[in-house]
């Protein structure tokens, strides 16, 4: 009965959508009857150095909608999935649209806090998306999500600090360590930044090896196989070499300011702080100092995590014709484009690397072929929890309190508590 | 004023059950019931309150209580979201939870971190108290100014505080490494060492709660009369055998519930953790509060009973020794 209710509310809110937009794409929103109108609250997790042109972006709707009122909140990164589960929870102050990290898209709608988009406005030309991308909106056969913006990670390089040391720009661990003590004998500078406080920067390390955290086909925890303490054991010696530094904490704003000050010659990042990396005094008079590489690879093979972002609607929004509507325009070709242009994010949409801007945008150049070979990772309800476990065992092993293999083994044994049905 | 009135009621009850009770002689009311009659107006008077704490205290320890024997977690509860509507699908376990927790290394790991981060900060912050104290209560110099200038740190919000310490504390670019650096001493990792996180965290909550015992410890100085210092220094004792003997038998009442106040607040100070390390590195500076925390809303999905049984735990243990502790108090022959 009650989905019989939903279904026809959502065949009316189809219907008065259609009406409101049907025939010219770009249209002000019609002016007669069934025209869209009221609040958006949306929630932008992106960070200080993206989020001015984020909010413009997004103010940008009020002009194609003139009814429509874009309430538009930057809520930061580490914050933004509590914050979004204590709201859609507890079913107060929840956002119309969420910016949601690819591995939360799962979790909230496993949750039932995300309205499924399948047959609305939201999905506009869906064969135009990467299929990576699109992978990680799926949940149980239903599109939750549309994708936002698509990254990997990628080592972020200094240009003039490896010249001056005479070192070619690392392809693999071990090049980027026999770099390093160059690099520390010419300038007394470190090589590497190693984030050894987000779980997140363990993967290039660990699908380098040729592991995985699960195998999701054979319902099988693969971390704690040796690939899993070889990756650890990869990342202390770094550290423990002192080819790399690390912190335990506030790993995001140490690096990114260890390497736009020069601290640090080289770091793993994504296209996310390409832009706060130039405005660092390294690179703010000579964007051209900035260099991106693959990420090194490990003993077996390259490989870096695939991320992203993606847009989701809260299935409790009151004005849910208009989420949808909303969604469509901030995954549309033209935001996209957009983005690229004023933040060198990487579309989602293929038809967006044929324009000539976002072709000749040299991080997209980059990053394309980067992100085409990225690893995905188990679009799970659980794969965001996947990274506290991490995290505990990367300090401890980092700080040698634990050796590779018990670290790994730690992280296996968490996923089994984790995930009943794995072996 | 309030036993007058008391007594008035009792005498107006009394009269009033008399002759209530007439025409039934030799059945005496009932105890509940004479309790009712006689401090009816009491109990009226503290209706609201009993009211009002019954809403916000009682049922979520009682709705607490129930949780932690079940399985509820973020996904089985009760939602109503838009057209989602969601319902309860947890069930009772019994005392599962507890038994999961009470034999798994990380509860004990936690219990005995926290006791040695209590321990440390209520004895650090309670013989600075005391020794600051000590100094201002004699006539100095400038006296009223120290004693603002110790109190600042109770008057700044705590996670500005806290904040403040954070910065202080960056390894690379923070002010204490820098003064390090400037003394030619390496940089000390401050919050990325287990053992020197663990130092920083209980510096800063020693900071914060220096003030409260300073006050306190004022003020229990005060209280303690002049003579028995003159008499002692006629009889010829030296200051420390006037501070033995005669200030810290003095301060005992003042001394003994400050600690136990402190060792509570110091037992669940979860800002200071939370937000100096969030429990870190990986889980070292990590107490009970905030892993029950971490159950509740960090993990994914969120575990509420889990959670639950945590703070059920976590009070238990608190009221064991507080009890335990008044004990030992009234043997001493304290009157708490």
């Amino acid at each position: 009965m009650r989905r019989g209710i939903a279904a026809t509310g959502l065949i009316a809110a189809l219907a008065m959508t259609a009406a409101a937009c049907g025939g010219d794409d770009e249209g002000s929103g019609g002016s007669k009857g069934g025209k869209l109108s009221g609040t958006v609250t949306f929630w932008d997790t992106s960070n200080d150095a993206e989020k001015g042109a984020y909010q413009k972006i997004a103010k940008g709707f009020e002009k194609l909608h003139p009814d429509v009122k874009v309430n538009y909140v930057n809520v930061p990164f580490g914050e933004a999935n509590a914050k979004f589960k204590n709201a859609a929870g507890g079913n107060s102050g929840a956002p119309d649209v969420m910016r949601t990290e690819v591995a939360w898209t799962q979790d909230f709608a496993s949750l039932g806090y995300l309205a499924p988009l399948d047959d609305t406005v939201a999905l506009d030309k869906a064969d135009d998306y990467l299929p990576q991308a699109a992978a990680s909106t799926k949940f149980k056969g239903k599109t939750y999500a549309a994708p936002q913006t698509i990254d990997t990670l990628a080592l972020f390089y200094n240009k003039k600090m490896l010249k001056a040391a005479g070192v070619e720009v690392p392809t693999s661990f071990d090049e980027v360590k026999s770099a390093a003590k160059k690099i520390k004998s010419k300038s007394g500078k470190t090589g590497l930044y190693l984030r050894g406080d987000d779980p997140y920067y363990y993967l290039p390390y660990l699908y380098g090896e040729g592991g995985d955290l699960l195998d999701t086909k054979a319902k099988k925890v693969t971390v704690d196989e040796p690939e899993g303490a070889k990756a650890f054991s990869v990342m202390k010696d770094l550290v423990d070499s002192k080819a790399a530094v690390t912190d335990a904490s506030d790993g995001y704003n140490n690096q990114l300011n260890a390497f736009k000050d020069g601290d640090v010659a080289m770091a793993l990042d994504g296209p996310w702080s390409i832009e706060g990396a130039l405005q660092g005094k390294q690179f703010k008079s000579d964007k051209d100092n900035l260099g991106v590489a693959p990420a090194p690879a490990g003993s077996k093979r390259q490989g870096a995590p695939q991320g992203g972002w993606n847009l989701a609607a809260y299935a409790g929004s009151g004005n849910l014709d208009a989420a949808y509507e909303f969604i469509k325009y901030m995954s549309s070709a033209k935001v996209q484009q957009q983005t690229t242009e004023e933040l060198s994010l990487l579309p989602t949409r293929t038809s967006v690397y044929d324009v000539k801007s976002v072709k000749d945008n040299q991080m997209v150049q980059f990053f394309k072929p980067a992100v085409a070979k990225s690893v995905q990772r188990p679009w799970i309800p659980e794969a965001n929890a996947l990274f506290e476990p991490i995290r505990l065992q990367l300090e401890k092993v980092l700080s040698g309190k634990s050796s590779p293999e018990k670290g790994a083994e730690g992280i296996g044994d968490a996923y089994r508590k984790l995930l009943k049905d794995y072996k | 004023m309030a036993v007058e009135t008391g007594q008035s009621v009792v005498k107006a009850a009394d009269v009033q059950s008399i002759r209530g009770r007439g025409h039934r002689p030799g059945k005496k009311p009932g105890r509940l019931r004479r309790t009712l009659t006689t401090h009816w107006y009491a109990w009226a008077m503290v209706a609201p309150v009993v009211t009002v704490i019954g809403v916000i205290v009682g049922y979520p320890l009682v709705r607490g209580l129930y949780l932690s024997t079940t399985n509820a977690n973020e996904a089985n509860v009760e939602r109503h979201i838009g057209v989602n509507d969601i319902p309860a699908t947890y069930e009772s376990v019994g005392l599962d939870n507890y038994q999961a927790i009470l034999s798994d290394g990380v509860f004990w790991d936690r219990l005995s971190w926290t006791v040695v981060w209590t321990v440390s900060c209520v004895a650090l912050s309670f013989t600075l108290g005391l020794a600051l104290a000590t100094m201002l209560n004699r006539k100095l110099a400038g006296r009223s100014f120290y004693r603002m200038a110790l109190i600042l740190p109770w008057a700044v919000p705590a996670f500005v505080s806290v904040f403040t310490w954070r910065l202080l504390f960056n390894e690379k670019k923070g002010l204490l490494n820098k003064i390090l650096e400037g003394g030619g001493i390496d940089a000390i990792p401050w919050l990325n060492d287990p053992t020197w996180a663990k130092i920083s965290v209980i510096t800063v909550n020693v900071w914060l709660g220096v003030p409260f015992m300073l006050v306190a410890m004022l003020g229990g100085l005060q209280s303690i009369p002049g003579e028995l210092y003159e008499a002692a220094e006629m009889d010829g004792a030296n200051a420390w055998q006037r501070f033995r003997h005669i200030t810290l038998p003095g301060l005992r009442t003042v001394a003994s519930t400050v600690i136990l106040i402190s060792g509570i607040w110091t037992f669940n100070m979860f800002p200071v953790i939370f937000l100096l390390t969030r429990g870190g590195p990986g889980d070292a500076t990590e107490i009970l509060v905030t892993y029950a925390y971490r159950l509740s809303f960090v993990v994914s999905p969120r575990d509420f009973a889990g959670s639950a049984a945590w703070g059920v735990l976590i009070l238990a243990l608190l009221s064991i020794i507080a009890v335990a502790y008044r004990r030992a108090l009234r043997k001493q022959g304290e009157v708490w």
